[in-house]
């Protein structure tokens, strides 16, 4: 049977693509490929997810090693979620990529985009699956290194910097990361998550435990844009290709969250370690700057997609305050909020991708009356706008009903009341794009463009669609994160 | 607990936090790279020196030996050699088309040639 193997096909067929890719040079075969290859990354995901849920978590033995001796596949509900969003995200995003790719690279570097954009494919996945703790940091770097070149292939030089930028704080977080692991493997002797779990109920000596997880902590943090260790995010996505801007926005901070639930609850959920260490009430506190803060920066962006980005530093804030509150409503939130978040604004950035495409600019001031000339993407904008915002009905609402519950469940009401007030500062500037679109008059200096072409529209479309479909239809990212979730609590012992 | 017999480890961290400081306090671009590359060293370090014990053998079953080091961290820390030699080329690189886009590799002036582009008017 194929569905056995599904769990290492899910990786190995995007990183056996990337070197083909490579072989083939011309541009047209290597973006079918990559299409073909992320599409059937969508459908081995969707086979993974109908599997756990039918028969329980997976695990594949790589090379027949079994576990803990070998390197251990393992989905879970919660992994099939997560490998559904990047997946998902990975396959709308290729079509995209065909107009938007040529359009903003020499026609002769095209292929080696597409190799890349396999590679963090490849990377991220990994990271999801894998049950072993250095698997993992070998498929984060795998990530990462191609994140940064996918970065520095934006068009402006300041894209290389940013690159640079995020090379540096990336490899300081993977490191960060790795010395993390390494005293955990002077504790246990073991790799491997579940093995890992049962011993560290056995260690007695807990001050290299607390390092670990400070290390892992700050490490990961790094990679997900924990505030205040967010300053390369903002320039990355500025400058980045806007495909790029959309993939990586919507998957990989969320990927390295996924991460850290793996660790919080999966590793150390069995050690008391969790409850004698503050580590909830310090990342209630940072994500709680982060979203009032990084809201109100965002306020104050000219600059659509830099605006778009301290948003995404905001909305990771919700992800870490779900988790803080460490009780079931709380991470429901969380982990649905991945995935409600990754299509809200992998929408906004594909959307923003087509502005920057046909009128050269994403410069709000630039932008005044480009509603009259491009009606659906300012419309779709919109939309996505209304399900950042948290409007009932989208998938953003979902998010923060259950977090705004899950306050109250805690009996801190004005956590409740953050939530609300930094979703107006949202309507705030969802709002500014609304003026500057519908309200301001096309002026000389506006942009003569109309709509982009159907193979920017389509995906773009779909993914807003997305938006509101599971702002209703809730079965798979509440329902199936519900299970997920008790199942992630059951381990935990709590 | 004596000096001596952890001094794997104040080296490993001495190595770490020298790295990381010359990452923070470095304007120059491949300055940083340089301190980068100590950072994950030391971490190299922190992996391997508990996994050898003096006096054992590789581990392979034979007359006469009875104490093995563990090999797994070695084999590990491989993998993070070549992760880590990827990195630094790949920054390299970067570092490369910084020179060929700014003229320079100092970020201060790089800073300063951002700043001097956003207060320009659009073009």
């Amino acid at each position: 049977m194929t569905t056995e193997h599904l769990p290492v096909l899910q990786v190995v067929v995007p990183l056996m693509s990337a070197p083909l890719i490579v072989l083939v040079r011309r541009h047209g075969a290597a973006w079918a490929i990559a299409t073909v290859v992320s599409w059937a990354a969508f459908a081995m995901a969707v086979g993974i997810a109908i599997e756990v849920a039918q028969s329980g978590p997976l695990s594949y033995a790589i090379g027949s090693w079994p576990p803990p001796w070998g390197i251990e596949y393992r989905a879970d509900a919660l992994t099939a979620f997560v490998l559904v969003l990047v997946s998902f995200v990975g396959a709308v995003a290729m079509p995209y990529a065909k107009v938007s790719i040529a359009a903003e690279l020499p026609e002769e570097q095209e292929y080696l985009f597409y190799a890349m954009y396999c590679l963090c494919l490849t990377g991220l996945l990994g990271i999801t699956i894998t049950g072993d703790v250095f698997n993992l940091f070998v498929f984060m770097e795998i990530s990462s290194l191609s994140s940064y070149v996918l970065i520095a292939l934006g068009r402006r030089r300041r894209a290389l910097q940013a690159a640079y930028q995020y090379l540096v704080m990336g490899t300081i977080g993977a490191t960060f990361y790795v010395i993390g692991v390494g005293l955990l493997y002077l504790m246990t002797g073991t790799l491997n998550m579940a093995d890992m779990a049962v011993r560290l109920g056995e260690v007695t000596e807990v001050r290299p435990l607390i390092a670990a997880l400070a290390f892992i902590t700050v490490g990961v943090g790094l990679k997900l844009a924990l505030f205040p260790l967010h300053q390369w995010l903002p320039d990355a996505y500025t400058f980045a290709p806007s495909v790029v801007t959309a993939f990586l926005a919507a998957t990989a901070t969320k990927v390295a969250v996924y991460v850290l639930i793996r660790f919080y609850f999966t590793v150390f959920g069995a050690t008391p370690l969790m409850s004698e260490v503050p580590v909830n009430e310090v990342l209630m506190v940072l994500s709680v700057i982060a979203i009032v803060s990084m809201s109100l920066v965002a306020l104050f962006q000219d600059d659509l997609k830099r605006m778009l980005a301290y948003s995404s530093v905001a909305q990771i804030g919700y992800i870490m305050l779900g988790l803080s509150l460490a009780n079931p409503s709380g991470l429901t939130a969380a982990v649905a909020h991945l995935f409600n978040h990754g299509i809200t604004k992998g929408a906004l950035f594909l959307l923003v991708g087509i502005l920057a495409l046909r009128c050269g600019t994403t410069r709000l001031s630039d932008l005044s009356g480009i509603a009259s000339r491009m009606p659906l993407t300012a419309f779709g904008v919109v939309l996505a706008g209304l399900s950042l915002i948290g409007v009932p009905g989208t998938a953003g609402f979902i998010t923060k009903w259950y977090l705004v519950r899950a306050s109250l469940e805690q009996g801190s009401w004005w956590l409740a009341v953050v939530v609300v007030a930094s979703s107006l500062i949202a309507v705030g500037y969802v709002w500014r794009f609304v003026e500057a679109a519908y309200l301001g008059a096309p002026g000389p200096d506006t942009p003569r463009a109309g709509e982009a072409p159907l193979w920017m529209m389509v995906p773009a479309g779909l993914l807003v669609v997305a938006c509101l479909y599971f702002g209703i239809e809730t079965s798979f990212n509440v329902g199936y994160v519900t299970e997920a979730v008790a199942s992630l609590m059951r381990k935990g012992g709590g | 607990m004596s000096f001596a017999g952890h001094y794997a480890y104040a080296i490993t961290i001495f190595l770490m936090v020298a790295g990381l400081y010359i990452v923070i306090a470095r304007g120059n671009l491949i300055k940083k790279l340089v301190g980068l590359g100590i950072f994950q060293t030391s971490v190299y370090l922190l992996y391997v020196a508990p996994g050898k014990l003096i006096g054992g053998t590789a581990p392979i079953l034979a007359p006469g030996y009875a104490v093995y080091s563990n090999p797994l961290p070695h084999v590990l820390i491989l993998t993070a050699i070549v992760v880590g030699v990827a990195t630094l080329a790949l920054g390299l690189a970067i570092v490369v088309r910084i020179r060929e886009a700014y003229d320079t590799i100092e970020e201060d002036e790089i800073l300063a040639a951002d700043r001097a582009e956003d207060a320009r008017p659009q073009a």
